[in-house]
């Protein structure tokens, strides 16, 4: 398939992991933003190949792991409403609320359906005006262009039965908490490469200068984020730190810029709670004041419903790469994809996820077969 | 997981466990939470030692020779797509349940459940094409019932056919049977049924180039086994869970190690992209035309060869081998060299974000 077969060819792959070793003269941390990235490094056994030259941790670009604990509360209290069909993409399904998930909610009576696209809600709306239909809007800047379509089309068509459950994140602002914080480790980043083909990466370029580290925008295939990294620690062993596009095929500088147009018409950022992290200045976004009758938070008054998390769930530590999701005391025994005790370990780009679907049993695999 | 382990999370957890009191969809999905359905509720219950065997069918005494029945229900929304409809899938699915013991089938029942306001021209194009089905595959359909319910109380049309088998002398397969040391071989592309569902049923726009492969495996089965002197020591065809599930439940029988080779899984363009798009692993994708077989090595030659003569099979590949290490586990051998394990879904695979 072009466009895609060509960036998993396992000879490029092998001969720039050892560019990546002929190149680092010590071991450097990279954060790979995106969850996407995560299962490919983890499917693949990329990290394997990386060795001693790099170790990458697992940033916080999983929109499912960090859509806050009560967001989930108020989505199934939504789906629990016989007036309400809920809409949902299908890896929200499974992530734990307090009490129960929305697969659960659709077993005890609840109208929960899973639909590929937004706009797929909207019509459900148009063909049911008897009953309430609500979207979970859940991502980072990549779907944010599909929501806001989705609100401006209901606008446009008069469909007063739809509405949206909001809990969008963007990307920069968390990768600022991250170095802020006292005990930071990451000394470059791999940019996620599907956020920046909708924003473009201008707003990456303030942060390269301010804390010195190199990002560099980059795909979802190994080849594409073993050349990331390549470029990454290029930057690093010449003290090098600026935004570099890896991800040419698709980005930009500027973006998208008629979906970014799109954005900010119907959304304006707000701070948003990230589930394990906390409330982080400027991260999200809410629905503007034009378009509120579509705002399911304000239709249904849900802004009550708050809940705190599990204590024993470590889930703000692995998303902020503080701790590998197989040295949690929880992984594996505790908290698995049966028995979750965090969105990380539900969700398919989640990092628990891909260490236990994929990797957990790497190590006595490898020795067991070589 | 076991249920001790399930139940200590659930003692420390304010998180939920898993669902204890009703069925969710998941635990039809043929991966984890069906096996613990199966397991939990059913096995208890049901004490048969040829049931325990989990085979695709059971193999019981009879006067003569052993028989193997099998029983299979059939739920599929749209109840026709391209490449066949629920009542072909019906009468497939369990000539293939048959066939995968090693056993020729024979004879098939057929009980319909149909919801109030199906069109009768649908059910006669359903019900005619499961006799051209049953005709072409040689099987005698036998016996039926029908029932109706209200609306709203099924989705159109439910089938459940339950086969029987004979043997033909003392070739017998079944998911104990494999040996560290044999060749996994697949005998045809993998993921199309899955995927001509969902494309179907979602309007995901593949519909044109996607269809299902279901199909009778019998005589591709009688081909290998005549062409390998009955040297086959597992055969199973990878329905809902796809080859993923099939392989776990096979190395979990068989107590042995499963290792795939990335490169040589063959999946079609167009599966391979409306699984890329979706998220999908075409790994854990049903299919309904294609099994997979364990064979000792020295006889992979001869089987792969029989299995490409026949128009089912033209595309049968070796995909990884048995292996004495890491028994339980099936893992897979990355095309860029490392390597990940393929472990049970516990549900159904959900469609990702983005």
């Amino acid at each position: 398939m072009k466009y895609l077969t060509e960036y998993r060819d396992a000879r490029i792959a092998k001969s720039l992991a050892r560019r990546i070793h002929a190149k680092a003269t010590r071991k450097w941390v990279l954060m790979e933003v995106c969850g996407g990235q995560t299962h490919t490094i983890v499917r693949q056994g990329i990290d394997e190949l990386l060795g001693d030259a790099v170790e990458m941790i697992h940033g916080p670009g999983c929109p499912v792991c960090v859509t806050p604990l009560e967001q989930i509360d108020r989505a199934v209290a939504l789906a629990s409403r016989p007036d309400v069909t809920f809409t949902s993409f299908g890896d929200m399904l499974r992530v734990p609320g307090s009490d129960c998930d929305l697969q659960q909610v659709r077993a005890r009576g609840g109208t929960v359906r899973v639909v590929y696209s937004p706009l797929d809600a909207v019509e459900i709306a148009q063909k049911n005006p008897d009953r309430q239909v609500v979207f979970f809007a859940v991502g980072f800047e990549t779907t944010a262009p599909a929501n806001a379509m989705a609100i401006w089309r209901a606008h446009q068509l008069g469909v007063r039965n739809f509405s949206m459950l909001v809990s969008h994140v963007t990307v920069p602002p968390a990768m600022i908490a991250l170095l802020d914080a006292p005990d930071n480790r990451v000394q470059g980043f791999l940019a996620a490469g599907h956020v920046c083909t909708v924003m473009g990466w201008d707003e990456y370029e303030p942060i390269a200068e301010r804390y010195k580290v190199p990002i560099v925008v980059t795909g979802f295939e190994p080849v594409d984020i073993l050349e990331g990294v390549l470029l990454a620690v290029t930057q690093l062993e010449a003290g090098e730190a600026r935004v570099e596009n890896q991800y040419v095929r698709s980005v930009r500088r500027e973006g998208n810029t008629a979906a970014r147009e799109l954005v900010s018409k119907v959304f304006r950022l707000v701070d948003r709670k990230w589930r394990g992290i906390g409330e982080i200045p400027g991260s999200g976004l809410a629905i503007r004041e034009e378009y509120a009758d579509f705002d399911a938070e304000l239709r249904f008054g849900l802004q009550d419903i708050h809940a705190n998390e599990s204590p024993d769930c470590r889930a703000g530590d692995v998303l902020r790469g503080q701790l590998k999701p197989i040295d949690c005391p929880m992984f594996g025994n505790v908290c698995t994809p049966m028995h979750p005790l965090g969105a990380p370990m539900v969700s398919s780009e989640g990092a628990c996820a891909a260490y236990f679907t994929a990797g957990r049993l790497r190590t006595p695999v490898a020795g067991g077969v070589q | 997981m076991t249920a001790s382990t399930m139940q200590g999370a659930g003692a420390v957890c304010p998180t939920p466990s898993v669902e204890r009191e009703r069925v969710l969809l998941g635990h039809g999905s043929g991966g984890k939470l069906s096996a613990a359905l199966i397991r939990d509720h059913i096995l208890p219950h049901f004490t048969s030692d040829v049931l325990r065997e989990l085979g695709d069918a059971a193999v019981v005494p009879t006067a003569g020779s052993e028989l193997a029945i099998s029983t299979d229900s059939f739920v599929v929304n749209p109840l026709e797509f391209p490449g066949g409809d629920i009542g072909v899938l019906a009468v497939h699915g369990t000539i293939n349940d048959l066939a995968m013991m090693g056993a020729e089938p024979r004879y098939i029942t057929v009980s319909f459940i149909i919801e109030e306001g199906l069109e009768l021209a649908t059910l006669d194009r359903i019900v005619a094409s499961m006799a051209r089905s049953a005709a072409q595959a040689g099987v005698a359909i036998v016996a039926g019932d029908t029932k109706v319910v209200e609306r709203g109380k099924a989705d159109g049309l439910f089938v459940t056919t339950t086969g029987i088998g004979m043997f033909d002398g003392d070739f017998r397969a079944g998911p104990t049977r494999a040996r560290a040391g044999d060749v996994v071989i697949v005998s045809g592309p993998i993921g199309a049924h899955g995927m001509t569902i969902m494309s179907t049923r979602e309007g995901l726009g593949f519909e044109a180039e996607l269809v299902s492969d279901t199909a009778a495996l019998h005589p591709l089965v009688r081909r290998l086994r005549e062409a390998t002197a009955g040297q086959v020591h597992v055969m199973r065809d990878p329905t809902r869970g796809g080859v993923a599930s099939a392989l776990n439940e096979i190395a979990a029988a068989s107590q042995v190690g499963i290792e795939l080779d990335e490169e040589s899984i063959p999946v079609d363009g167009p599966v391979y992209a409306a699984c890329e798009i979706l998220g999908l692993d075409p790994l854990y994708v049903a299919n309904e035309g294609i099994f997979i077989a364990m064979v000792p090595d020295a006889a992979a030659d001869e089987a792969l060869e029989a299995l490409r003569s026949h128009s089912l099979g033209t595309r049968a590949c070796r995909i990884g081998r048995v292996t004495s290490a890491n028994p339980g586990t099936v893992w897979l051998r990355t095309a860029i060299g490392g390597s990940r394990v393929i472990d049970m879904l516990p549900g159904d695979q959900l469609p990702r974000i983005c």
